[in-house]
């Protein structure tokens, strides 16, 4: 996209990584850890000896302390420091799962708490005065797996296909030292058949440029799910203290890659993707949600045959804006169609007028012709009348003057005037 | 350990818990950063000021490149805006650098509208990225930010003061960008002109209430040397591509017959400072404000003339859901209202003109009515006449007969006397 330009210097942007890392030290960090899984898992105790802490101690009791009777969702807060870094950390837990005789519908409770943790986080990126957007979303589901040695168990397929495109599901071999090394491996391998069966989207580590990172994720996924053990006791082996569960037959280390995958766990889940984890819930579940909330509020009311199945990339406010677009459109054609419905209209009736008038002018003019023709007729039997008359009375004059001269002949005759 | 953002935002109820030995958390600023490298980082400069004022100089001395783009001339009509995309990096650093220039500025007679382009074009980076925020489907992880992060404002060295035009143009840009002034060409303006020159024009600033970029003091480990460079403000520089041999070093430099003018000599001018501030030390603070501080600005107002609100009438927060609707239900209630009028607007013609072709009508009736009333008269008229003559004809008549009577009672008198003569004469 843009041009590549050579740099005849050191020009000093190099430095900007080191800027963003004062700025994000300066911010610190936040992290939620979502842990699922029956009672008894030692789900508490894991996530002790994760972060080393007594995250659930006497005065904070974990929840397999608590007895439940419907399947909650709790979470607790704590803020860490290490080597300058601060992290808030919280974990989620979810007694009762998996523990009642009837577990429909057990991971509702935990669906509603993700879903709800989006939605906070939607109002708040949506208000119109933001200020910081404290993000308590799950960024993280540690699902722990009974160690039966068998398969999943169909709560376990229920769960993942139910939350797998909603948080980043990472299952775990729980209290993985009651299987042999070789009962493991036939476990591990039974669970990912059936994982791929199921279709099943776990967290799946990113590809990236750096052949040694690529060769570090090989290994860890040849290794899933991982298997771990948890302690909260730290027992002396060697002379080194570490912790681990003691048994009649030996120590179970915690930290002991030939015993468990402990280390493999704390080191992806904190110290490599942690951010990873972060950025994918970020960019793929909390959109996913985001975008199918806001299709649902954008096209309320709206004729679904267009949007069917397909969310647009429009923001709602787009969505309004084209529609609007469209809707002038719309008027545009209909004024225009109006106006020539209109238009022949006025014309139709106008032409009806105008024959109308065409029509009683022609009467008009036909009458009148008749009335000449009449009039003329008139004339003529007038003149005829009259000529025949002056006729007549010429000739009776003639007549009468002819009498006149007889008569006068006769008398002048009779006194003996005429011979 | 001074307490994080996160922290704060905790609140005082969290605990905090000892650690009993090394977790590995501590890896996620450096997790963060190499995502960041990764990924690759982008900036975007926008340099505004006069033209011949040395802005491309300046930039290429800035970054040891030379960028595109043609000295301009001052004949142009107006002020625009060209914006050029470079990929430089630096060791393993990959930087997106956008170098937006203002072409034309200050170059016409009336400059009133000077600032108007500028203004546009920052308002529609910010109006990009929001379009992109508000999508349904969108993808900001990925997306090319194209929004100002830094406004270098070229002073032309004049040694008095602010142009009006500076004053009126940074008073219009500090609430949507990150202005940081310098006075171009600074090696026209001898050391104690720029003490009193820096001094004049920082009061200006400030009388006018112009906020300029300040380098951020709230970071202990770079506090001190920005608070110092904050003070050193607006930054006098010289940009040059040039080199010339001072001992034994190529540097980069101006030569004049009296002296060379050294770019990267801080006693000199303060390239050096501006570097260091601009790029070394602050690049990702800039970014960061633009991002928190202006961009949200420009959000707040563009929702809120939208008409979008946090809270309802009774100070209750409006869910999303409900925003939209509010705002779906108006906007459907707008589009039928318009239909409705249009609608409206036709009934009220048609009726017009059927009133006006019913006139047309009965006037036209009217006339024709006249007409045939006056073709009556005419017709009345005739017969009259016609009558008369009938009855001249008969009167006529009567005499003819009457005459031809009396006439034939004459002549069969006279006819017989006539006769008689007529007899005798014969005889």
């Amino acid at each position: 996209m843009g041009q590549q330009k050579n740099l005849d210097g050191y020009v000093g942007f190099a430095s900007l990584p080191n800027q963003v890392y004062r700025k994000s030290v300066k911010r610190g960090f936040e992290f939620t850890l979502m842990v699922v899984g029956e009672s008894g898992l030692g789900k508490s105790t894991l996530i002790n000896s994760l972060f080393l802490t007594d995250l659930y101690s006497a005065e904070y009791p974990g929840p397999s302390h608590r007895i439940k009777k419907t399947v909650q969702v709790e979470q607790s807060k704590v803020l860490i420091k290490e080597g300058g870094v601060q992290l808030l950390l919280t974990i989620v837990d979810t007694p009762g799962f998996g523990d009642a005789v009837d577990n429909s519908n057990c991971w509702q409770p935990i669906i509603d708490h993700i879903d709800s943790k989006f939605e906070d986080y939607l109002n708040s990126e949506s208000r119109v005065n933001r200020r910081q957007m404290p993000d308590s979303r799950i960024h993280c589901c540690l699902y722990f797996i009974a160690p039966s040695g068998h398969g999943l168990k169909p709560l376990d397929i229920e769960f993942m296909k139910r939350l797998h495109e909603k948080v980043n599901v990472i299952p775990m071999i729980a209290k993985a030292d009651t299987l042999t090394p070789e009962e493991c491996q036939q476990f591990k391998k039974q669970i990912m058949r059936e994982i791929q069966e199921h279709k099943i989207k776990i967290y799946e580590f990113p590809e990236t440029d750096d052949e040694e990172e690529n060769r570090l994720v090989k290994k860890i996924k040849d290794k899933l799910p991982l298997a771990v053990v948890g302690s909260n006791t730290i027992i002396e082996v060697n002379g080194k203290r570490v912790r681990g569960r003691q048994y009649p037959w030996g120590v179970a280390e915690v930290e002991n890659s030939d015993h468990c995958d402990f280390t493999i766990l704390r080191d992806m889940l904190i110290r490599t993707h942690m951010q990873d984890l972060k950025d994918v819930t970020n960019n793929v579940h909390y959109e996913n949600y985001r975008s199918r909330k806001l299709a649902a509020v954008t096209y309320n009311g709206v004729d679904n045959n267009k949007a069917k199945g397909q969310l647009s990339t429009k923001s709602p406010l787009a969505q309004m804006e084209e529609e609007r677009r469209e809707h002038v459109a719309k008027m545009k054609k209909m004024e225009m169609e109006m106006e020539q419905v209109f238009e022949m209209k006025v014309k139709e009736k106008v032409q009806k007028l105008k024959d109308s008038e065409a029509e009683l002018q022609r009467r008009h003019e036909q009458m009148k012709k008749n009335l000449e023709a009449q009039h003329k007729e008139l004339e003529e039997k007038r003149r005829v009348f009259e000529e025949e008359r002056v006729n007549w009375e010429t000739q009776q004059r003639l007549e009468q003057q002819k009498l006149e001269a007889s008569r006068t002949l006769d008398k002048n005759k009779k006194k003996g005037k005429i011979f | 350990m001074a307490s994080t953002e996160i922290a704060r935002q905790a609140g005082e109820g969290v605990r905090g818990v000892p650690l009993a030995g090394h977790v590995g958390f501590d890896s996620m600023p450096d997790q963060l950063v190499n995502k960041s490298v990764n990924r690759g980082f982008c900036f975007n400069i926008l340099c505004v000021g006069e033209t011949g004022l040395g802005k491309s100089t300046l930039m290429d001395t800035l970054f040891n490149t030379k960028f595109e783009g043609e000295p301009t001339q001052h004949n142009q009509p107006g002020v625009t805006l060209k914006s050029y995309t470079y990929e430089l990096q630096e060791s393993n650093v990959r930087l997106k650098l956008t170098v937006v220039n203002t072409v034309g500025f200050g170059d016409q007679i009336n400059k009133e509208d000077s600032y108007k382009s500028i203004v546009e074009f920052i308002d529609a980076q910010f109006e990009a990225y929001l379009q992109e925020e508000l999508k349904i489907k969108r993808t900001l992880h990925s997306y090319h930010d194209t929004r100002i992060h830094a406004c270098l404002y070229f002073i032309a060295p004049t040694g008095h003061s602010l142009k009006s035009l500076d004053l009126v143009t940074m008073k219009k840009l500090d609430s949507k960008v990150n202005i940081i002034p310098i006075i171009a060409k600074s090696d026209a303006i001898s050391k104690s002109e720029l003490a009193k020159f820096k001094i004049k024009i920082t009061s200006e600033l400030v009388s006018n209430g112009v906020q300029i970029y300040q380098f951020p003091t709230d970071d202990e480990s770079v506090a001190e040397i920005n608070s110092t460079m904050n003070s050193h403000l607006p930054f006098a520089v010289v940009g040059s591509t040039e080199e010339v041999k001072i001992g034994n070093k190529m540097v980069k430099a101006r030569q004049y017959p009296w002296g060379t003018v050294q770019v990267e000599n801080e006693n000199h001018c303060d390239f050096v400072k501006l570097r260091e501030m601009l790029i070394r030390v602050n690049m990702e603070d800039l970014r960061e404000q633009t991002h928190t501080r202006h961009y949200e600005l420009y959000r707040r107002c563009k929702l809120e003339e939208m008409g979008f609100k946090d809270t309802d009438p009774d100070s209750k927060p409006f869910s999303l859901q409900e925003t939209y609707e509010a705002k779906r239900n108006e906007f459907m209630g707008e589009l039928q209202k318009k239909e409705e009028e249009m609608r409206q607007m036709f009934v009220q013609r048609v009726k017009e003109k059927e009133a006006e072709l019913k006139e047309a009508e009965k006037e036209l009736h009217e006339k024709f009515d006249r007409l045939k009333k006056l073709h009556q008269d005419e017709k009345k008229k005739l017969e009259e006449k016609k009558k008369s003559l009938d009855d001249e004809v008969n009167i006529f008549k009567q005499k003819k007969t009457a005459a031809e009577l009396l006439l034939n009672q004459a002549q069969q008198a006279g006819g017989s006397t006539t006769l008689k003569r007529d007899k005798e004469r014969k005889n």
